[in-house]
């Protein structure tokens, strides 16, 4: 009897949220992932599969026979026949993959501050870095477009300096400068905050042990401090690559036409275009990539492991 | 001229000093101890010697050379920590050839030397498992074997069986003497438990409140202790209150207080009059049920066994002199046909060799 209440509430706790995730995210994903093989309604959407036949009663309108109507790869093809949507793919990852390393340059000598300085000021400095959340996401993001517009200090200040030159003025806000800039601004907090949980559990005695065997400051931080903090950059990286590659909002409204991201055209397909098949075409072969930059990274982490000594 | 010497050496945490003028010298091939415990400023002195904390004032001499100014990495001095702090990234492989990375061995020597020092500990198959597989003796092992690999000056040693369990400490403690013997490196050891001290060194250095109170080989602590501090923290000891009386040339009278007169050594500091306490280990007192009462070498008093405490090789008996005061004896259960010789309320009578005991002047 025990055994079988341990399992009731078993699935008891894990019921509901697995539920969610079926209902929301399995089933929507499958859902898109078949949109992308389907033709667009004419209206938009998709071409419906079921509607009123020749009699007039309501079924299913596909049949062996004129699946083709229906079903196609045509949306796959038309994204790999335009090498436009591959460069987009690349340039998006690009941005991404720029926004990473820079907050990851950014966060950790903070994460690595904050997890160094008295246990008492810890959690007040951690609530520093989520401070921002408390405004909205748009208003920080408009706020950015002031700074960075023509009439900001920072726009006004470099051009000053490089009228020196007899060069300029140059734009800033509608650049990829400019959405790199805010894409950082925006996903630091996700670096930092994995960083600092990794790095305030670092055992200082390792520290003293390497300084003891003959290490200085620079070879303590190589062999030492990063490698055990691996695993919280690779989760920092995580939460920042992944959601800044999707970005829509950041270059819509800082990117001008150079800063067009795969976020932006997957958001055209659905609301402007009214594509939904070449969208969710575009939505997988993005979800794919990131598996297949996932399976490397996690091939290269395990590969490196292997040539221990 | 000796391998380290630490010369007047103070150190202050803001109003605490936790050393307080310390002077010693270690010899080269010795194994060094510092004893005392929680707080007496035995580990902060073993930190400065690693460098990682600067003398207020005084010197630390290493191999002629003055180390002040010298950071823990530049130091020819490895330590075993604590807590071991072995590398868990690292297998135990690169775990001891870290110190040889980092003074920049070639790999086929690294290799051969790596080889060598697991041997040194017994973990030749162990090279390639991580620090989380192994248990705390292996850990223990590795600390040893990478503080050892690159054959500093001297090894310092922090408590470093502290968190073995005792069986494994015993032995332990004997690997830690063979290696020693075999390394030939001076070892600095710091703990607080008195009979790992006693075991291992050559050399003692009893610490407390920051001073050396008594320094020499584990015999003569044991059997001398120069202060109540040491006599107490060093074994089990009676400390009989006791007052001299009568000083000759080879030997004193003094008073021990309710009881009667009793002959000892003559010390130093002692005067006719002058208070203090005799300090007599347990196993130093004979225990019978008469006991011969003639010879003036002896030391002779009558009591009545107040409690027995049988710990299976040997049972301890406290004995309620006349006046009530308690004194601890022990003998071995040597015979084989009882478990032990007294019980409660036994009367009985007890004698000690007059350089049995050693007087402790307040």
């Amino acid at each position: 009897m025990a055994y079988n209440n341990n399992r009731v509430s078993k699935w008891l706790i894990s019921g509901p949220p697995l539920l969610y995730l079926i209902l929301f995210f399995a089933i929507p994903t499958l859902i898109m992932a078949f949109a992308a093989f389907r033709f667009p309604g004419d209206y938009g959407g998709l071409l419906p599969l079921v509607g009123t036949n020749d009699a007039g009663a309501t079924a299913l309108l596909v049949n062996s026979e004129n699946w083709r109507d229906y079903l196609t790869l045509e949306n796959f093809g038309r994204f790999f026949d335009d090498p436009i949507y591959i460069e987009l793919f690349v340039k998006s990852f690009w941005y991404a993959g720029i926004t990473t390393l820079s907050c990851l340059v950014l966060a950790y000598p903070l994460a690595w501050l904050i997890a160094r300085s008295p246990k008492k000021y810890r959690d007040l400095l951690v609530l520093l870095v989520i401070l921002p959340f408390w405004s909205n996401f748009l208003i920080r993001v408009y706020a950015w477009m002031i700074i960075l517009g023509p009439q900001g200090y920072l726009a006004r200040a470099a051009n000053g300096v490089l009228a020196l030159f007899g060069v300029g003025p140059v734009q800033i806000l509608f650049s990829h400068f400019a959405v790199i800039v805010v894409l950082v601004y925006v996903h630091l907090p996700f670096m930092v905050l994995p960083l600092y949980a990794n790095l305030e559990k670092h055992d200082m005695n390792l520290l003293d042990a390497a300084q003891d065997l003959g290490a200085n400051t620079w070879q303590r931080f190589w062999r030492i401090t990063w490698p055990l903090s691996l695993p919280g950059v690779f989760a920092g990286a995580a939460l920042v690559f992944i959601p800044a590659l999707g970005m829509f909002a950041v270059p819509d409204l800082v990117g001008g036409t150079d800063g067009f991201m795969i976020g932006n055209l997957i958001k055209q397909q659905f609301l402007d275009s009214r594509d939904w098949p070449f969208g969710s075409v575009l939505s997988i072969m993005l979800t794919l990539a990131v598996l297949l930059l996932a399976a490397i990274a996690g091939w290269l982490g395990r590969g490196g492991k292997r040539d221990a000594l | 001229m000796a391998l380290l010497e630490i010369r007047d050496v103070v150190k202050t945490f803001g109003d605490f000093t936790a050393v307080n003028h310390v002077s010693l010298a270690v010899e080269a091939g010795e194994f060094f101890t510092l004893l005392g415990p929680s707080g007496c400023g035995k580990t902060t002195l073993l930190r400065m010697l690693a460098g990682f904390e600067a003398p207020d004032s005084g010197e630390i001499i290493l191999d002629g050379r003055n180390m002040a100014n010298v950071p823990p990495e530049k130091r020819p001095v490895h330590t075993v920590f604590q807590n071991y702090a072995i590398f868990p990234h690292m297998t135990v492989a690169q775990n001891i050839a870290f110190p040889l990375k980092m003074a920049g061995v070639p790999e086929p020597e690294l290799k051969a030397r790596v080889e060598e020092a697991l041997e040194d500990v017994r973990l030749q198959t162990f090279a390639k498992r991580f620090p989380h597989e192994m248990s705390g003796g292996q850990r223990q092992r590795v600390a040893i074997a990478r503080a050892l690999v690159n054959r500093p000056r001297v090894l310092l040693l922090d408590e470093p069986l502290s968190a073995l369990d005792a069986k494994l400490r015993e032995q332990m403690q004997i690997e830690l003497i063979t290696l020693q013997k075999e390394v030939g490196v001076t070892f600095v050891y710091v703990t607080h438990d008195q009979g790992e001290a006693l075991a291992l060194s050559h050399r003692i250095a009893v610490m407390n409140k920051g001073q050396v109170e008594q320094l020499d080989v584990p015999e003569a602590i044991y059997s001398y202790p120069k202060s109540r501090f040491v006599a107490d923290f060093i074994g089990q000891c009676n400390l009989l209150d006791a007052t001299v009386r009568e000083i000759g040339s080879d030997r004193m009278k003094i008073e021990i207080a309710g009881v009667g007169m009793a002959e000892a050594l003559p010390v130093e500091g002692a005067s006719v009059g002058k208070t203090g306490a005799l300090s007599l280990r347990p196993e130093k007192i004979k225990l019978g049920v008469t006991l011969p009462s003639d010879d003036p070498d002896e030391v002779h008093f009558k009591g009545r066994v107040h409690d027995c405490l049988y710990l299976g090789d040997v049972t301890i008996y406290i004995i309620e002199l006349d006046n009530g005061m308690l004194v601890e004896t022990m003998l071995p259960n040597s015979d084989p046909g009882k478990a032990k010789f007294f019980d409660d309320n036994d009367a009985v009578e007890l004698a000690w060799r007059f350089d049995a005991g050693h007087f402790l002047p307040a």
